[in-house]
């Protein structure tokens, strides 16, 4: 894969890593942002989610924040920030609504656990993050790293998600009698939902639904604002600056998601730029193979029979990794794939990541 | 602790909860999997219960999605029975309503206008609640008097998530003072907090999973719950330990056992070698980390071939014995 194209290329403004849990993910979206600033003489900015504590401290990230700051090991102009959820959100908040609408918000019960554990709040703040970071228009490419979601999808669907709940039938619902000035949250709605409304309240309770009902009626003066985001962030997606960069490992588990998810992106319309297939295990003397290590093994004595059982155990485990990767590569051909081989010692430092650019790029 | 004599006491005592978590990629599926085998040895019957919907069970064992139902899904060869269920937490509501407020159609209406989906999502520790409430079910059903389940293994979702996820208590206080839905998270909360729960961490000797495993023992043992193991997956085996390899003494090994002994090959080998041996290091550096989180440690074989059912059979095995 040309990752180096895609990192010099001017038109692509958004680079976006996205997989499974626990495949390098925040490492090689550093990497890339490394290797695009000094290489490529780019001014970068990577927004990481969730980085290993020395990963982060390496590029200078100490304190969630939410504010980009300079990498000061690297050459050439590289900006780091890590996502801080609830303050992004609160930002959205504030930006769509006066101080005084914004305080009640803040102090309801019903907001503070949607904007600390909303499922898929963490992925709508990311994009958010981003539609913030393309609009100020300060830098020449954004590289994001996705949130460790459940699913790889979490953070596609979390607009949309957002955006089917602030339209659903429940919310209106229950917005109807605020909109109509009534003070019993279930008073004004038709028969039909007169069952619904016993029921809800049966097993809510009244001090419930009142939160409730004024956390509503408080978000009601942003639904537009909120849709309108969730929108654009869908739209900046499929743009022709974004390019997406599947990462995975080896692994069924992994593999299996980069397959569902390039399906996905081939189905949204999205720009699948690659794969990048991390900690792939490289055999250094093909010569011998495992079969031949392995009887060889039996013969001899410590260390070379260690030495040929490791050796065995390598080979057995490329030849499997093969076959996981060959399942991705089987069903998306036409999708270049790059790999970056396991490393003995996990990364942290910038040279590191310099050595893991070298690799993929 | 696990105590296979607990287990044995029959109907009077609740079934054990085992609460598998770990980091993304270390393998807590597996895991589960291999527990729910082992404490299924001896004739005895376990549930092993997923959440999220990534139907990881039914991958790991090659099978159809399973249903939201719980189906026999392996067998031990001493007649023991693995059953699995994969809980969504939608289903659970329905189930959960039907149940404690013979809703039967309001319920389906509450389907139909999204309130299930709504409910869940403005409130998620509400999910939380649903998933965990299923799970408590099954760890105290009986029929005819006996439990239905030796043990209940949940594979529960990765360390990022679980203090949150088993805190059901603290989440739903917020929003629900009184009420049954305070009830039931009550419920809920006291079976995690007591001896009859055990969260078990999965880890790999790797530096970020090492360090979400000790984050998450310091969380949960904040919240009161009772942690149990801290499992190591894929360990290597202790091979080239101290030994120092020179290219001349690999070069003569391998002419004598008839292999190639090209200069690229003898190299090729050597890097092999310091390479595992770096890994070594590493990894008894992040052992020894680990041991000071104060929990008993259970550390399990890398299977360089993948996991199959033969696999899954050794990690119980191991596991058994740990117990």
């Amino acid at each position: 894969m040309d990752l180096d194209g895609i990192l010099s290329d001017p038109a692509i403004r958004t680079v976006v890593c996205c997989g499974a849990g626990g495949v390098g993910k925040t490492t090689t979206a550093a990497a890339l942002a490394l290797r695009a600033a000094e290489k490529h003489g780019r001014r970068t900015v990577v927004l990481t989610i969730d980085p290993a504590r020395r990963l982060a401290q390496s590029l200078g990230l100490t304190e969630l924040d939410n504010v980009p700051r300079k990498v000061s090991g690297a050459s050439g102009e590289l900006h780091a920030m890590m996502l801080d959820m609830k303050r992004t959100f609160d930002e959205v908040v504030l930006t769509h609504t006066d101080p005084k609408r914004a305080e009640e918000i803040f102090a309801n019960p019903f907001y503070q656990a949607m904007s600390s554990t909303f499922a898929g709040t963490q992925e709508y703040m990311a994009m958010e993050k981003l539609g913030q970071l393309r609009a100020r228009d300060e830098w020449d490419l954004i590289i994001v790293d996705t949130p460790p979601s459940r699913s790889a999808l979490d953070f596609l669907d979390a607009p949309a998600r957002l955006g089917r709940f602030l339209d659903g039938r429940m919310l209106r619902m229950l917005l109807a009698p605020a909109r109509a000035g009534g003070r019993s949250v279930f008073s004004l709605v038709s028969a039909s939902f007169s069952i619904v409304g016993k029921t809800v309240t049966k097993i809510l309770g009244t001090q419930l639904l009142a939160d409730l009902s004024g956390f509503v009626s408080a978000l009601d003066s942003m639904f537009g604002g909120f849709r309108e985001r969730a929108e654009q962030t869908y739209r900046v997606l499929q743009d022709r600056e974004t390019a997406f960069l599947l990462v995975a490992a080896p692994e069924p588990d992994a593999i299996r998601e980069a397959a569902y998810f390039a399906g996905r992106l081939a189905a949204d319309r999205m720009p699948l730029a690659g794969l990048v297939l991390n900690r792939v295990t490289t055999v250094s003397a093909p010569a011998i193979g495992s079969a031949g290590a392995r009887a060889a093994a039996d013969e001899t004595s410590a260390p070379l029979s260690d030495l040929l059982l490791i050796h065995a155990e390598l080979a057995e485990q490329a030849e499997r990794q093969a076959e996981v990767a060959s399942r991705f590569s089987t069903e998306f051909p036409e999708v270049p794939v790059a790999t970056a081989a396991a490393q003995p010692a996990d990364i942290h430092d910038i040279d590191g990541l310099r050595r893991i650019g070298d690799e993929i790029c | 602790m696990w105590n296979v004599a607990d287990n044995k006491r029959g109907a009077g005592w609740p079934a054990r909860l085992h609460v598998v978590t770990g980091k993304g990629g270390t393998g807590k599926t597996t895991v589960a999997a291999a527990l729910a085998i082992a404490l299924a040895t001896g004739g005895r019957r376990t549930l092993l219960v997923e959440v999220e919907g990534r139907q990881g069970v039914a991958q790991l064992f090659g099978l159809a999605p399973l249903p939201y139902e719980e189906r026999r899904v392996t067998g031990t060869a001493d007649g023991g029975e693995v059953r699995a269920l994969a809980v969504d937490a939608e289903e659970a509501l329905l189930e959960y309503l039907d149940l404690f407020y013979k809703l039967g159609m309001a319920g389906r209406a509450l389907q139909k206008v999204g309130a299930v989906d709504f409910a869940t999502t403005i409130a998620p520790g509400l999910r939380d609640v649903l998933l965990t409430g299923k799970v408590k079910e099954a760890v105290s059903r009986t029929k005819d008097g006996r439990r239905v389940y030796d043990a209940v293994v949940l594979d529960a979702p990765p360390t990022g998530r679980i203090g949150r996820f088993l805190n059901v208590t603290a989440e739903t206080a917020r929003l629900a003072k009184v009420g049954p839905i305070k009830t039931q998270s009550d419920g809920v909360a006291a079976i995690l907090r007591s001896p009859m729960t055990s969260v078990h961490v999965v880890t790999l000797l790797e530096e970020m999973p090492v360090q979400e495993t000790a984050d998450a023992v310091a969380e949960l043992s904040g919240l009161g719950i009772p942690i149990g193991r801290v499992i190591v997956n894929a360990s290597r085996a202790p091979r080239l330990v101290g030994a120092k390899l020179t290219p001349a003494e690999v070069r003569r090994g391998l002419k004598e056992a008839g292999l190639p002994e090209d200069r690229e090959t003898v190299a090729g080998l050597v890097a092999e070698g310091r390479a595992y041996q770096t890994r070594l290091e590493v990894e008894s550096t992040l052992r020894a980390e680990l041991g000071e989180i104060g929990r008993p440690v259970v550390e399990l074989p890398a299977l360089p071939g993948g996991m199959d059912r033969a696999g899954l059979d050794r990690l119980a095995e191991i596991l058994l014995k740990a117990l």
